[in-house]
Parts: C-alpha cells; sequence; structure tokens
C-alpha cells in the first residue's frame, strides 16, 4: 500500500484538504460547510476551500449528457488535484468523483481522475477511516440524546463508497447518539437528481414510503450524509403534514448547528420540541 | 402483446391509485428480497460463484457460434428437429405450422417470457388453436385477458379475492366454497389435469441449453412444464440464443444463482433436462420433439455496447429490489419484461422512441446491480440509453438545453456565483420566514409533489465564506 499523502517521503505534515462544499450546502445550508470546516479543522487537517467551485457535474451525467459532464469533471479535477484530499459532506458528490469521473474520462485525463479518486472522501468515511476524530471530552448534549434519531443511508455513499457504519460511529463518539434503524434501510428515498423532478409522482410514492418508515421506527429526526435525500424528504414531509426534523450529519456531530432542521419554518422553536 | 411503454407515466400514474395492488407491490418488495438474502446467505460465496458463472457467459458469447454449432449438432443427434427464427412473427409460424402438420387442435403451455415478447398466444388463438396456459400465474391471467406484471410471478399483482371471484366466474362448476388458496390452487389444478391429457402438442420454454450434450433445462416450482413436455405427443421449445451455456456443469451453477436469487430457494421444486423425443423401447415422452431459438434483435445486441445484457438469467431479483417498479407496478412499464432489465430489454428489443421514459425510470439507487446474480451494470447501461437519448434527442428539448446550459454554467464560476446569490435571495424572499416554499418558478417537476425547503440564510456558503475571509484579512 502507498503511503497516505500526507506522510509521503516519510514526513508527518498536517494534511492539505481542499473541502468540496456541494452545490446544495452553498445554497440550501451554509452550516453544513461551516460544520465540516471545522471538523476537519479539529481532526488536525488544513482546510482550503477552492474559489471557482461549483457542482459535481452529476445532474447532466445522469441526464446523459455525457459531453457536459466531461466538461465539468476536467474542470473538478483541474481544480481539486493540488490538495492530499477532497473531502465532500456528499456520498453522492464524492461518489461521482470516485467512481464516475475515471469511468468518463480517457486517456491522460482519466489516470488524472484515478488519481484524485484515490483521494477524495465523503466526510464520514474521512473522519473515521483516515484522519479520525477524537471523542469529544464534555457530556453530550441532552437535547439531542433524548430524540430519537434515525439514520438515512443515502444510495451513493452506500453502495458506491460503502459507507454504513462511520457516520453512526460519529454520531456515537462525538454527540452521545445511538441512532435507530429503518426497517428498509438499503431502500432509496426516491431523491435520484433528476430523477424527481422527471417523475414527481413515483418520487413522492418512494419518499413517502420512506418517511412512514422513519416514523413507524418511533424517530422524531433523521439525518442523512447527503441533503439531496434531506431536501427531498423535508420537502415531501412538509407537503404532507408529517412532523420530522431533518439534519445533515455534520450538524449533530459538529456541537454548533443552525436552529431549524431542513425545511423547518423560522418562527418554530424546533430544538425544543 | 400491445406495447403501452410510451405512456409509462401515465400508466404508473394509474397503477398507483390503486390501494389495494400499492399494498400488495409493497409486500413483495419487503417480503422477495428478504428470501433472497436468506437463500443467498445460505449459500457461503456467493460472489465467487457469480463472478464464475459471469466469465463463463462471456466466454459463451465470444465463441458463440462454436457452441451454437455444437449444441445443434448434439440436439439433432438426439432426435430434435432445431429451427432458428428471425424474429417474433417466424417463431409463431414455425409454431402454427408444427401445429397444422399435426393436425392438432389443444395445445398447453409452460411459462415462457420468449413466447410473450412473441405474442404467441394470439397467433395460434387467431389461427383456431386452444391454448391453455398451465403455469397457475399465466394460467389466472389467461382467464382474466391480463398480462403479466412480473417475470417470474406474472400474477403477483393479483389479491387473493380477485382470483377467487375470477374463478367462480370462469370456471362452471356450481356453488361452492373458495375458502383459502390452497383451495384456488386445488381448483386451478383439477381444471388443468385434463387439459394436459387432452393436448396435442406442449410448449415450453428453457432456462439454459447444453452445447456439449444438446440438452436444454428448465425449471419451474408447479412441475407443470415437465407435464407440458412429457404428455402431449409433440414438444415444442421456445428459446433464444444466450440460454447457450458449454456445458453440464454451467447449467448446474446457473441453477444455484437463479433459484436462489429469484425466490430464495437452493434450488427450484422442478428442475428438468430435457434431451429430445421417447426413444425406442421408452414407455413415454413426446413423441416429435421441436427446438425453435428465436433472434430477436439479440444479435444485435451482441454486437452493441448492451452485450452484458444477454447474461441476464431472468430470475426476477432487479424487479424485486427495485423501488420504483415496486411502486409503479410491473404494468407501467408497457410490455413484457418490467424493472431495470426490462428497462433496458424494452428499448433494445423493441425501440427506444416507444419507450424512452423506462431508461428515465431508474435513480441509479445501485440495489439491483447489488443483487443481479449476472453481475450486470444496470445503472450504468440505463445511463448509457439516457445518453443515446440526449444524443438522438429524444430527451424533450426543455431538458437539453437545461442540461447543456447546466454545463456551461458549471464551468464559468464567476457567472454560476452571481445566479446562485440572486437564487438564494429570491427563495428566501418567496418563502418569507416560513421553512419551505409551496410553489418553485422554473420547477414544476420537484413542486408538483413536495415543498421546497427554503435556503437556510439569505447568501450562500460562498458568499458568507468569503466576506468572514475578508474582514478577517482587513483586520
Amino acid at each position: 500500500m502507498s503511503p497516505a499523502p500526507h506522510t509521503r517521503k516519510g514526513r508527518s505534515r498536517r494534511p492539505k484538504v481542499a473541502l468540496f462544499v456541494t452545490c446544495l450546502a452553498d445554497v440550501f445550508r451554509p452550516s453544513v460547510a461551516f460544520a465540516s470546516l471545522a471538523l476537519l479543522k479539529a481532526a488536525g487537517c488544513r482546510v482550503s476551500v477552492p474559489e471557482a467551485q461549483t457542482c459535481c457535474g452529476q445532474p447532466g451525467y445522469n441526464s446523459g449528457d455525457y459531453r457536459g459532464a466531461r466538461d465539468v469533471a476536467k474542470r473538478v479535477i483541474g481544480m481539486l488535484e493540488n490538495a492530499d484530499y477532497v473531502v465532500a459532506p456528499s456520498g453522492s458528490c464524492a461518489g461521482m468523483i470516485v467512481k464516475h469521473y475515471p469511468s468518463l474520462l480517457e486517456g491522460e485525463w482519466k489516470e488524472r481522475a484515478q488519481a484524485l479518486a484515490s483521494r477524495t472522501w465523503e466526510i464520514c468515511s474521512f473522519l473515521t477511516d483516515v484522519m479520525p476524530l477524537a471523542a469529544v471530552d464534555q457530556a453530550p448534549e441532552a437535547a439531542l440524546t433524548r430524540r430519537r434519531i434515525a439514520y438515512h443511508d443515502s444510495c451513493a455513499g452506500l453502495r458506491e463508497l460503502n459507507i454504513r457504519e462511520q457516520p453512526r460511529r460519529l454520531l456515537r463518539k462525538r454527540a452521545g447518539v445511538e441512532t435507530v434503524e429503518l426497517e428498509k434501510r438499503d431502500v432509496c428515498c426516491g431523491f435520484g437528481g433528476t430523477f424527481c423532478a422527471k417523475m414527481p409522482e413515483i418520487s413522492a410514492t418512494m419518499a413517502s414510503e420512506k418517511l412512514r418508515d422513519a416514523i413507524d421506527s418511533g424517530a422524531d429526526m433523521l439525518v442523512g450524509g447527503d441533503l439531496g435525500c434531506l431536501l427531498s424528504l423535508a420537502g415531501r414531509a412538509s407537503r404532507e403534514g408529517i412532523y420530522l426534523e431533518f439534519r445533515h450529519v455534520v450538524e449533530l456531530i459538529h456541537d454548533q448547528r443552525s436552529k431549524e432542521g431542513i425545511g423547518a419554518s423560522n418562527a418554530n422553536e424546533t430544538d425544543t420540541q | 402483446m400491445k406495447q403501452t411503454s410510451a405512456t409509462f407515466l401515465q400508466n404508473a400514474h394509474e397503477a398507483m391509485l390503486q390501494p389495494q395492488r400499492s399494498v400488495n407491490r409493497q409486500q413483495l418488495g419487503t417480503m422477495m428480497p428478504q428470501l433472497r438474502d436468506s437463500g443467498v446467505a445460505s449459500f457461503g460465496d456467493f460472489d465467487a460463484l457469480r463472478s464464475h458463472v459471469s466469465e463463463v457467459r462471456t466466454h459463451t458469447l465470444d465463441h458463440l457460434d462454436h457452441y451454437l454449432d455444437s449444441y445443434v449438432k448434439q440436439a439433432t443427434q438426439n432426435g430434435n428437429e432445431v429451427h432458428f427464427a428471425r424474429d417474433g412473427d417466424e417463431l409463431n409460424r414455425l409454431v402454427s405450422d408444427i401445429c397444422q402438420r399435426h393436425e392438432a387442435r389443444k395445445i398447453v403451455k409452460g411459462k415462457s417470457m420468449v413466447t410473450e415478447e412473441t405474442a404467441l398466444n394470439d397467433h395460434l388463438m387467431a389461427e383456431g388453436f386452444q391454448v391453455t396456459e398451465t403455469d397457475l400465474g399465466e394460467y389466472i391471467l389467461q382467464e382474466a385477458g391480463e398480462t403479466p406484471s412480473h417475470i417470474v410471478g406474472p400474477a403477483l399483482h393479483k389479491p387473493e379475492a380477485e382470483i377467487r371471484d375470477l374463478f367462480l366466474d370462469r370456471h362452471d362448476l356450481g356453488d361452492r366454497e373458495l375458502g383459502d388458496a390452497a383451495a384456488l390452487v386445488a381448483e386451478a389444478r383439477g381444471l388443468l389435469r385434463q387439459r394436459f391429457l387432452d393436448a396435442d402438442v406442449g410448449i415450453i420454454g428453457a432456462n439454459a441449453l447444453i452445447a456439449e450434450s444438446g440438452y436444454s433445462l428448465l425449471v419451474t416450482n408447479e412441475g407443470n412444464g415437465d407435464l407440458c413436455a412429457n404428455l402431449p405427443p409433440v414438444l415444442i421449445v421456445c428459446t433464444t440464443l444466450e440460454r447457450l451455456l458449454p456445458r453440464f456443469e454451467d447449467a448446474m451453477d446457473l441453477l444455484r444463482l437463479l433459484a436462489r436469487s429469484a425466490t430464495g430457494q437452493p434450488i427450484s421444486c422442478y428442475s428438468t433436462l430435457y434431451s429430445g423425443p421417447r426413444r425406442d423401447g421408452e414407455e413415454d415422452g413426446p413423441l416429435e420433439t421441436h427446438i425453435i431459438l428465436l433472434d430477436n434483435r439479440r444479435t444485435d445486441i451482441l454486437a452493441s455496447d448492451y452485450r452484458e445484457m444477454l447474461h441476464c438469467v431472468r430470475c426476477g431479483a432487479c424487479l424485486n429490489h427495485c423501488p420504483v417498479y415496486v411502486a409503479a407496478g410491473g404494468h407501467a412499464y408497457g410490455w413484457v419484461y418490467p424493472g431495470p432489465m426490462g428497462s433496458i430489454l424494452t428499448p433494445l428489443l423493441t425501440s427506444l422512441e416507444a419507450s424512452h421514459d423506462l431508461p428515465n425510470a431508474c435513480t441509479a439507487c445501485g440495489r439491483c446491480e447489488e443483487v443481479c446474480p449476472a453481475n450486470i451494470a444496470l445503472p450504468d447501461l440505463l445511463r448509457d440509453l439516457r445518453q443515446e437519448e440526449f444524443l438522438t434527442q429524444l430527451t424533450p428539448r426543455r431538458w437539453r438545453l437545461g442540461m447543456r446550459a447546466h454545463a456551461w454554467l458549471l464551468t464559468t464560476p464567476g457567472l454560476y456565483r452571481a445566479l446562485t446569490t440572486v437564487a438564494v435571495r429570491a427563495m428566501t424572499w418567496l418563502a418569507r420566514g416560513r421553512g419551505s416554499l409551496h410553489r418553485l418558478p422554473f420547477a414544476k417537476g420537484w413542486s408538483t409533489a413536495r415543498d421546497c425547503p427554503a435556503p437556510e440564510s439569505a447568501t450562500t456558503f460562498m458568499h458568507q465564506y468569503n466576506s468572514l475571509r475578508k474582514s478577517r484579512h482587513g483586520r
């Protein structure tokens, strides 16, 4: 096995991590990106936020626009390949870089894509498998430990990157949270990127099944590693009038979080429920 | 079978309006994966077995001419007549010609998706033959005038009560109680038994064709295939080229994968090898046997980038594990093969124009690929079909232009930044402190079925981050 990028030449130093913010965190949930920054620093990384980043190009790729996706992929590779690691608060975007960029590109670009793929991580797996985050000293927050929190495995994280136990372990270690499990934890929530806009009715049926599963588990908060799933589920819950709090997992393993869950009204004090 | 794949969304809409059937589908989507998992867990190294079979399949397709030659030679030597059919019409004509030659009137059929593909029943009935489907599910559908919704359990969409009403209506057996499922099965069994005895011709499919011996393998759980094959004087096996495997042991490996993936069984209840017609001195078996090998665009698939689709063993695991299939039901797909495998096969065997929604009926969740016993990268093939749609302009113009503009925007960060800044401000203003937006301009697809959570703050992360850095540097 080759040495980790930050310990090459036998010299250990703080690794240089580029945070891939993801378009959804940038627009809908800046606190997810701020929490990611803080957690990466706490784990001993030097973190940069490349200025020119936009999105990984997955919507076009999954809609069959391979040419457009190649253009985007090349830009992302050029922008990120100088970092020791690239970390994203999303299994789906990290999966795009890890699994799909190399298969999309040819020749020299394929090699660069593969090199980047080998250094790209979803944040929970990075903070568990690469730069382990220490447990916190203080007692876990009562506001969290008295909640019933379920973890939603997003498909890309689960199947493309084998992320299963890492977020649960971090929640236990950092926030004192024991997650409850959904009965159909390996079934898609119906988001599927552009799928949810192309086939809204089928997508909503799948989302409703996932919400029912979450309610049946007794959970009052659903936490996940991908904002796509969470925004879609929160939007469906709002439409159905279902009360559940939705949060990205980094919001819980970092101790400062925005007051409201995803899609919750500013007027509601959801934290105290 | 009339194809309605072009109206997939409308078909799905209608299916989702039926509460009882929706509940049935959800139960199927829970139960079948559990059965499959326990079947696979009891095996040991299932992954090693599927890699092995996948290699064998690749090898067989790479040398198809060789194995086909060997199969035909052996099968002919065993006394079978082997025919080739270029398309569905040719297969149907071959079958009716054989039936006419024997002055047959009554035909019994085992379950065969290939003959669903060619709409053989419609053809034979139009020619005046009496055809009886003998697989219980297919029999129910034939009586009800419906089409299969699943490739393994064709009538899984029908609740028990509907089947009871159907039997009471269709079977002229007077007043009687049809208490439970067992009573329904017993009644169908009694009626079908006479049909087997009366039949002039039996038609079955095949799960594997063995090149070294010219044998064909058929698996069923009801034994109806064996009765179709052994009681009537004439047997016709309708199958396709890609069922070929080199050796007997390859077929046994396939059997292990197939039964576990389909129903979680270690082996199907009836697994039979057919060699050919009755030989001198034997007391039973058909007097004459025919094997029809259907192409129907399979050699085109062989020469295309979708070649690995010919590895499909028709176990139905990808259907059972597909949340879109479970939500929309098999009929929504509008042809013979539903679910992930059907969303690939339907465009390839019919046309992409007639089924352009199907490759989009996928969230790329990857659960089908995970359980596929043939290791087929189903989500990748579906995405490749979407690329074909994009290139051949089958993707709606609005989407194509949107995606092109999106790709351009993503490679133009300055403009991207400016637009996201405006979008976040607009959404925040529209939400006015509420958590979500009920309607979203330019995103009808999203807002028909769900609200749009409002952005957490009125500025993007990048904006906030850059301001923070600037103020720190300024100090």
